[in-house]
């Protein structure tokens, strides 16, 4: 069945990979992509693409297949009505909204956010109400629809109720209550919501791998919250294959598993600084880490992990990557080191360890976990 | 390290001696390496095992043996394997009574059962408290966290007098608080998991309360602050635990699945329920007060 698939949000990671994938998916005829209006940050982007594909990192298409689809970039402003005139003239049946501004930085503050993330994805929905070409919508959501606090069940299922109530969080709910809304009006439309928890991988820069990068790095005295990651190459697989097949619900997309945070810092060799919570909320307050806003921080506080196996069973189909695979690939990949005292403290232990044991039991123990491929 | 080294020569007690310490020490510098390098596990409720077992349990488990010197009675009744709620009395101003309760099913049951004890949202906002509860294997005491462990068919624990029984002045001990609204029940029927009392003698004794500063505990947001004879006086150390003799009982499981479909959601069947677990487990900790006598004997 020839097809046409109309992709927003492609000036951000996820939606320029799965515009890279969908661009050689067989079936689909023609690509729209659309992406904010050019800005210097975005239009010097390079493409991505070219080089995954030759690291055959990506899942790779069959070779020699059918001529790719007719692609073509889109710059229009979401909040307002163009898209409307864009899903109409190209006849999109397939709609994979995922334009999601994660950061009121990016965005331009947090009104600007907003904006850009409930009244466009308003006016996405109002197109597709009104096409009658439009069979499938596939949006990106987030776990953060289920808030983080002391009063969070241990793990979330899709069923539970979004709790969230500032922020970006607040948003997707905003956003998850209009297409709800549309899967209502029109029961013709296959809707899939894929709640994703934050992702790792090559090219992925929020808030989450920035705070990871960090020289020094500021958690909540007390507080050691659980986190999940979905590694990004998992998640465009995701999208692709709701692309290709229909799979309407809700979905939490998430890697297998969990991690505490100081866990994710000891691996990363990271140093952390525990402060009193108010203190860190008053240094972010000052405009100290832009990016951190308030959910982020609650965040640190109490984490969120989400049951992921609605979709596997879905699917079919398990992430590649667990969150602790995922987050080992993300230390492999931007070089993170064990800090100095740690590194120091670790080969005191080891010493130490060398001469109390037989030497061949200490040998075995002192595998860096940093090497390639090590089993984490 | 070296004279360590050195149990390697002639063959005696002292030499066994120093072979289990040196044992220890290489434990516990493995241990070290594993955490500084972050390189341990979790479950999906943030269970840390490796910490659990090397740090947290040993820690409890001094407490357990040689300050409270806790007994257990009929300990077998709590089933082998699969799903079963284990519901106790609450009492000593902090949660011990939960840990202990923890330490003697893993160690005098047959099975060696690991507890996962359910706890009130207040304890995941207490700074410390909400990250070590997570790593010892607890969870929320909320139906989908009840349903999800029973689901993987573990021991789950619950105190359903929550703050109501942990914060009640002394003069109130052994007189078991409002169970709440039964949720523990509920979740129980809707499982269909057996019910097995707990009575849990002594904790009372160990932070007697004698007062509760409610403006203190208003300002730092927890539901009581306690004064004890010798809390806050004695600062730090009037947060020693009194040794007092514990008696840890377990009564007859109560089967929860016979109730027809709905049962759950009747409040009749379940208060009922939970009255009779009530009144066995307050039956219990009359007996096995009195099989105790003194409390500091």
């Amino acid at each position: 069945m020839a097809r046409v698939v109309l992709i927003t949000g492609v000036s951000g990671y996820l939606g320029a990979e799965v515009a890279a994938i969908l661009r050689d998916e067989p079936g689909i005829e023609r690509l729209i992509e659309v992406a904010g209006p050019a800005t210097a940050d975005t239009a010097s982007r390079p493409r991505p693409r070219a080089a995954e594909a030759a690291s055959g990192d990506w899942p790779q298409q069959a070779a020699g297949q059918a001529a790719r689809p007719d692609e073509e970039v889109v710059r229009l402003d979401v909040r307002t009505n163009q898209l409307g005139e864009l899903i109409k003239a190209t006849a999109a049946d397939t709609v994979v909204h995922l334009g999601l501004a994660t950061t009121p930085g990016a965005a331009g503050g947090r009104a600007s956010m907003k904006e850009t993330n409930v009244v466009g994805a308003m006016q996405l929905l109002i197109a597709c109400q009104r096409s009658p070409t439009v069979r499938k919508l596939v949006v990106r959501s987030s776990t953060a629809v289920y808030g983080t606090s002391a009063r969070n069940p241990t793990v979330f299922t899709e069923d539970m109720e979004p709790r969230a109530s500032h922020g970006l969080a607040r948003d997707v709910v905003d956003v998850e209550g209009y297409v709800r809304g549309l899967a209502r009006r029109r029961p013709d439309i296959a809707v899939s919501v894929l709640r994703f928890v934050n992702f790792l991988g090559h090219r992925v820069d929020s808030p989450l791998t920035r705070y990871f990068m960090l020289p020094v790095t500021p958690t909540v005295l007390g507080h050691d919250p659980r986190i999940q990651f979905v590694d990004l190459w998992d998640g465009v697989e995701v999208v692709r294959r709701v692309v290709a097949h229909d799979h309407p619900g809700i979905f939490n997309v998430t890697g297998r598993g969990a991690m505490y945070l100081s866990q994710c810092l000891r691996r990363g060799g990271r140093v952390p600084v525990p402060m009193p919570g108010p203190a860190l909320d008053a240094i972010a307050g000052l405009g100290f880490f832009p990016d951190v806003s308030p959910e982020q921080r609650d965040l640190l506080r109490y984490g969120r992990v989400v049951d992921g196996t609605k979709l596997e069973r879905e699917l079919g189909w398990a992430p590649r990557r667990t969150t602790e695979e995922a987050f080992a690939a993300f230390v492999a990949d931007r070089g993170l080191t064990c800090s100095r005292p740690v590194a120091a403290a670790d080969g005191a232990l080891a010493a130490a360890l060398d001469a109390l044991r037989p030497a061949d039991d200490a040998h075995q123990a002192q595998a860096s976990p940093y090497s390639e491929g090590a089993p984490i | 390290m070296t004279d360590i080294g050195s149990a390697n020569g002639p063959r005696g007690r002292h030499a066994d001696q120093a072979d289990a310490f040196t044992e220890q020490v290489v434990t516990l510098l493995t241990f070290l390496r594993r955490r500084i390098k972050g390189e341990y596990e979790i479950d999906q409720f943030g269970f840390d095992t490796d910490l659990n077992e090397t740090v947290l349990m040993p820690a409890a488990r001094m407490l357990y043996r040689h300050w409270f010197r806790i007994q257990m009675r009929d300990v077998e009744r709590v089933p082998e394997k699969g799903a079963a709620l284990v519901v106790s009395n609450h009492s000593g101003t902090l949660p011990v009574d939960a840990m202990m309760l923890q330490v003697g099913l893993l160690d005098e049951h047959p099975a060696h059962r690991q507890l996962r004890l359910l706890g009130a949202d207040l304890v995941y906002a207490i700074p410390v408290l909400s990250h070590l509860a997570r790593k010892s294997g607890h969870a929320l005491a909320c139906p989908p966290d009840a349903e999800r462990l029973f689901d993987l068919g573990e021991l789950v624990g619950v105190c359903p007098e929550g703050y109501k029984g942990l914060g009640k002045p002394f003069s109130q001990r052994y007189h078991l608080q409002r169970f709440g609204r039964g949720g523990f029940a509920a979740s129980a029927v809707r499982a269909g998991v057996p019910i097995i009392p707990c009575a849990i003698v002594g904790a009372e004794e160990i932070f007697p309360m004698i007062a509760n500063a409610r403006p203190i505990a208003r300002l730092l947001g927890f539901p009581y602050f306690p004064i004890t004879p010798l809390f806050p006086w004695l600062g730090p150390l009037g947060a020693i635990p009194l040794p007092s003799r514990w008696l840890i009982g377990f009564g007859e499981p109560v089967p929860t699945d016979g109730y027809e479909a709905g049962a759950a959601d009747d409040p009749a069947t379940i208060f009922e329920l939970t009255d009779q677990v009530r009144e066995t487990i307050q039956q219990m900790l009359y007996n096995l007060l009195l099989e105790r006598g003194e409390a500091f004997g």
